[in-house]
């Protein structure tokens, strides 16, 4: 008799554990399902024809990582001044310049420098959703065999870089 | 200068809401009833502050003080008067300041109203209102000041968000807070209740009509809600299961079951601890409520600017609040004791049947809702919306319009079955007739607009009967039977509108040049016009499409396209032909092309009005059976005392 | 905020209307109302007006009218957004508590209304009563309520 009147409260004590646990995550960020598996196909000219076609071949042999931005993006430029400190470390970081176009990214990358490697025209948004794309800056981290292991929504930071991304390449910081 | 006035009247409140809170308890430990007494008094001083505080605050939106950082974000000079005191409760802080004036309101109701409770009770009730009063105060008070100053003031505020500057949504606020403070009020006597151990007919009496009263308000918050959104989104959506949404629909389901275990309770003295935990469920998912919007733990476009610290406060008093709610029933509810039996094929045993469907129903909302976060701490994200809400909830909507039809007919104690069926062969025949409606008024056919059909006439003939039988008889109709029946009408109602209009809408989109028609349900629209157009702080264009049927002019219909200056916010005014037939829906799109054409979208929606006809009725029912004269009578005479029979 | 003008949609819907067959697009219709905008404060892709919804939408009808079945083209979402893109959760081993916990209350619950109905009211037995007494205060109680 006396047991299932503490049922209300032992449900609502639970409920209030998880209400405080949701309290401290981001409802608005989705974690990727690629995580784990290999980067997806693509067939895009680079910025600007340079090279005339870039492939998913091109990401494999080394760690990297693939850095999603446009020069219509406000939070890119936030992660910019990071990105070419760490491509002057010798990162190396293919950029895909998403939903823009030649004119507009050759412009903005001279405005603002270049960290990339290579640069791949997304011009139509195809490999971002792909890739499972929904805003940028986006940065995946490719292990040398081209898996995905890693994905920064929003601009990368110092602490991402140092606790996150660092560690999976091997690099020491 | 008033400003600063506001800010130290709630200061005061909460000083003065704390010794409301301890007074009435040391009184009712130690017997002191001068102690007991001051817990009412506390209750009016309250009132009185927090209303000084409110005109505060609106005084500073009716005269444009841009000083105070809330009006600056929320308000504009170019704002009509009206919009600017409906202003007040558009964001965060000013909402939580009317939610407090509406606790302190319905506080000094009870106290009034109770004057002839016994001391302790009234003591305690006054007590934990003057709890839940202190909670939201140290709220305002530390997170969420409403008079926080703006320095440099600002030379032009940024206007009310475009989407609350409307009447339905202007009101609906006020509709909804009535309601969860009402619950409050009902929280509050079971709480005494349980403290006590008595949950005596005598003034279960005296709280049912309060508790109904809440009830209404609510509803009438929920249906604004919904009719807003279906004129002011362009959508033609009138619900979305959205969090926010199910915010407000769970109380409101827990409390319909609340004012129905009310009746058992104060008619045969059964289902005590059933009541007590309702209210105090009922309160719980108001405040439930209160954290989902407003701590950034979930996403919603209703959801105010959010803020961690916030929810954690909220998390916190619920905590303590229901927690201790739930662990006082935990610890006293077996105190409740039951004073018969519960047959089976009686009213009663109906009412409890109805509580279960209203009470898992709400449950299977509130898993719907919560799941996402729940599983959020396990690392799966998730969503779930629409689809997911319109499988399930017919589960429990389709037993209950079967059961509410037995109501009236089914009697107390012993339900003659025999003479029940005798009566609803009528409502039967013509249900399985209404099968038919589907085909006679849209030519086709479905199998939720069938069934939706069948159950609301159903519903609609059986709720009938009792009365009809009345009028026959020369007796009279007791306010409480003619509230029941228009409510229970009103669920018929918006059974049948949810059925239509959810397997017979029709939309299009269409692009049109001046001049051009389109079809659509047998209806052509023709876009006349487009003019250029401008409101006290908007600019935008009105379009001017006429409506025929077989050549006859149905309508005219001016659907706008606004953008309002301060914001630079986009709005739809949607332009709606009405009647309780269907709904003919023309929403404004955009100009495309370089030969004046616009894109427009257009609904056929049949039936639409009958949903908010149903919350209307329902309201009106409510109002009827708060109002019955056996309440306004017991009010005035001295409750009975506890014991009466068995001395 | 759900601004309420389609812009996007409203245009691209009307350019779609063309494309689409009449069952093609009966489906088009309900598969965005399935799917969630990631970008936006709750709404279908249906309703929202973002950039990304409206590629999705493209994306949707381009399925539809390659031939890809409803499930197949959920599922490629699905690969690259995971689950939350989904309004209606799929049935898994995290998700089968959600979908059968109404079910399972709701049997849980109509079980303790049959038993409360069955269980005997815990009243002690009422001592003997002088019945004049019961019939007074009866009578007296039936005025008090008239």
């Amino acid at each position: 008799m006396k047991a299932r009147y503490l049922v209300p409260v032992a449900i609502l004590a639970a409920l209030l554990v998880f209400l405080g646990i949701g309290l401290s995550r981001d409802p608005r960020e989705i974690p990727s399902p690629l995580i784990g598996k290999p980067a997806p196909s693509f067939t895009l000219p680079g910025l600007n024809g340079q090279p005339p076609q870039m492939t998913e071949q091109n990401l494999h042999g080394r760690p990297l990582l693939v850095n999603f931005f446009a020069s219509w993006c406000q939070g890119c430029q936030v992660e910019h001044p990071l990105l070419l400190q760490l491509s002057q470390q010798g990162v190396e970081i293919v950029g895909m310049d998403y939903k823009d176009t030649d004119a507009d990214g050759a412009a903005w990358l001279a405005r603002h420098g270049n960290p990339y490697r290579a640069v791949i025209a997304d011009a139509k948004g195809s490999a971002g959703l792909d890739w499972g794309v929904y805003g940028v800056p986006e940065t995946y981290v490719l292990d040398a065999s081209g898996t995905i292991v890693f994905k920064q929504i929003g601009p990368v930071t110092e602490e991402v870089w140092r606790d996150k991304i660092a560690p999976l390449l091997g690099v020491r910081r | 200068m008033i400003p600063e006035l506001g800010h130290y009247a709630l200061i005061l409140a909460l000083g003065v809401a704390m010794l409301q809170v301890i007074l009435p308890i040391y009184g009712w430990r130690s017997r002191d009833a001068a102690a007991l007494a001051a817990g009412p008094t506390a209750a009016l001083t309250q009132g009185a502050l927090v209303a000084l505080a409110y005109f505060c605050l609106t005084w500073s939106f009716v005269h444009n003080d841009f000083s105070v950082l809330y009006v600056a974000s929320n308000s504009h000079s170019e704002l009509p008067l009206m919009y600017r005191i409906t202003a007040v409760w558009g964001a965060h802080e000013g909402s939580i300041l009317l939610w407090l004036l509406m606790l302190s309101g319905w506080s000094c109701a009870v106290v009034l109203a109770g004057r002839r409770l016994p001391a302790d009770i009234l003591g305690l009730v006054s007590a934990v209102l003057g709890l839940i009063g202190v909670g939201f105060l140290l709220f305002l008070l530390i997170t969420s000041n409403p008079f926080a100053r703006l320095v440099p003031a600002a030379a032009e505020g940024r206007d009310l968000n475009p989407l609350l500057q409307d009447p339905g949504m202007a009101i609906h606020p006020p509709m909804l807070y009535m309601g969860y403070v009402g619950f409050s009020v009902a929280f509050a006597f079971s709480i005494a209740a349980l403290l006590t151990g008595r949950l005596d007919s005598a003034w279960m009496r005296w709280t049912r009509p309060w508790t109904t009263l809440a009830w209404t308000f609510l509803t009438m918050g929920i249906t604004l809600g919904s009719w807003w959104a279906y004129n002011e989104l362009g959508w033609g959506g009138w619900w979305f299961w959205d969090p926010v949404e199910n915010a407000s629909f769970m109380p409101w389901l827990v409390g319909t079951a609340l004012i129905h275990s009310l009746a058992v309770t104060e008619k045969r003295g059964l289902l005590k601890s059933w009541t007590v935990l309702l209210a105090i469920l009922a309160f719980a998912l108001s405040l439930l409520g209160t954290f989902l919007v407003r701590s950034g733990v979930l996403v919603s476009v209703h959801a105010f600017a959010s803020d961690p610290a916030r929810g954690i406060f909220i998390l916190a008093f619920l905590a303590i609040m229901v927690g201790g709610a739930l662990g006082l029933y935990a610890w006293r509810g077996p105190k409740l004791v039951a004073e018969g039996e519960l047959p089976f094929w009686s009213r009663e045993f109906l009412l409890l049947l109805n509580n279960i469907f209203l009470v898992v129903a709400a449950a299977a909302v509130l898993a719907g809702t919560l799941s996402p976060i729940i599983a959020e701490s396990f690392n799966y994200k998730m969503s779930v919306g629409p689809p997911f809400f319109g499988t399930v909830f017919p589960m429990f909507v389709v037993p209950l319009l079967a059961l509410v039809a037995f109501a009236s007919v089914i009697s107390w104690k012993r339900g003659r079955w025999d003479e029940a069926a005798r009566r609803m062969r009528i409502p039967a025949f013509n249900a399985v007739l209404a099968l038919a409606l589907p085909w006679l008024l849209e030519h086709r056919g479905t199998i939720v607009a069938c069934a939706g059909a069948t159950l609301a006439v159903w519903v609609i003939g059986a709720t009938l009967v009792e009365p009809i039988r009345r009028i026959r008889a020369k007796a009279g109709i007791p306010r409480a039977i003619a509230g029941m029946t228009l409510a229970h009408l009103g669920l018929g109602v918006w059974a049948l509108g949810v059925a239509f209009v959810s397997s017979f809408s029709v939309e299009r989109d269409v692009r049109l040049a001046k001049g051009a028609s389109a079809s659509l349900g047998g209806y052509e629209f023709t876009l006349n016009d487009v003019q250029r157009e401008s409101g006290p702080n908007y600019d935008g264009d009105r379009g001017s499409v006429s409506v025929r049927r077989n050549g006859a002019s149905i309508a005219e219909l001016a659907p706008e396209k606004r953008l309002y200056h301060s914001q630079g916010q986009v709005q739809t005014e949607s332009a709606v032909d009405h009647n309780l037939r269907r709904d003919l829906y023309v929403s404004l799109g955009e100009a495309v092309g370089d030969q004046g054409e616009w894109t427009l979208r257009l609904y056929y929606k049949p039936m639409m009005r009958m949903v908010w006809l149903g919350g209307v009725l329902m309201f009106l029912g409510g109002l009827l059976a708060a109002t019955d004269r056996r309440y306004r009578l017991a009010a005035a005479r001295h409750p009975a005392p506890a014991d009466a029979l068995t001395a | 905020m759900r601004t309420a003008i389609a812009l996007f949609l409203v245009a691209i819907g009307a350019a779609h209307a063309a494309d689409l067959s009449a069952d093609q697009d009966a489906r088009y219709q309900a598969l965005i109302q399935e799917l969630r905008c990631l970008v936006c404060q709750n709404q279908s892709i249906a309703e929202s007006n973002a950039p990304l919804a409206a590629d999705l939408r493209d994306q949707v009808s381009a399925q539809i009218i390659a031939g890809k079945s409803d499930d197949e083209i959920l599922d490629y979402l699905t690969a690259r957004y995971g689950d939350f893109v989904r309004y209606r959760p799929p049935l898994n081993s995290r998700t089968f508590l959600l979908w059968f916990s109404p079910g399972l209350l709701l049997i849980a619950g109509l079980a303790i209304a049959w038993r409360v109905a069955r269980r005997r009211a815990d009243v002690a037995a009422a001592p003997a009563v002088d019945q004049s007494k019961v019939q007074e205060l009866l009578r007296r109680v039936e005025e008090h309520k008239s």
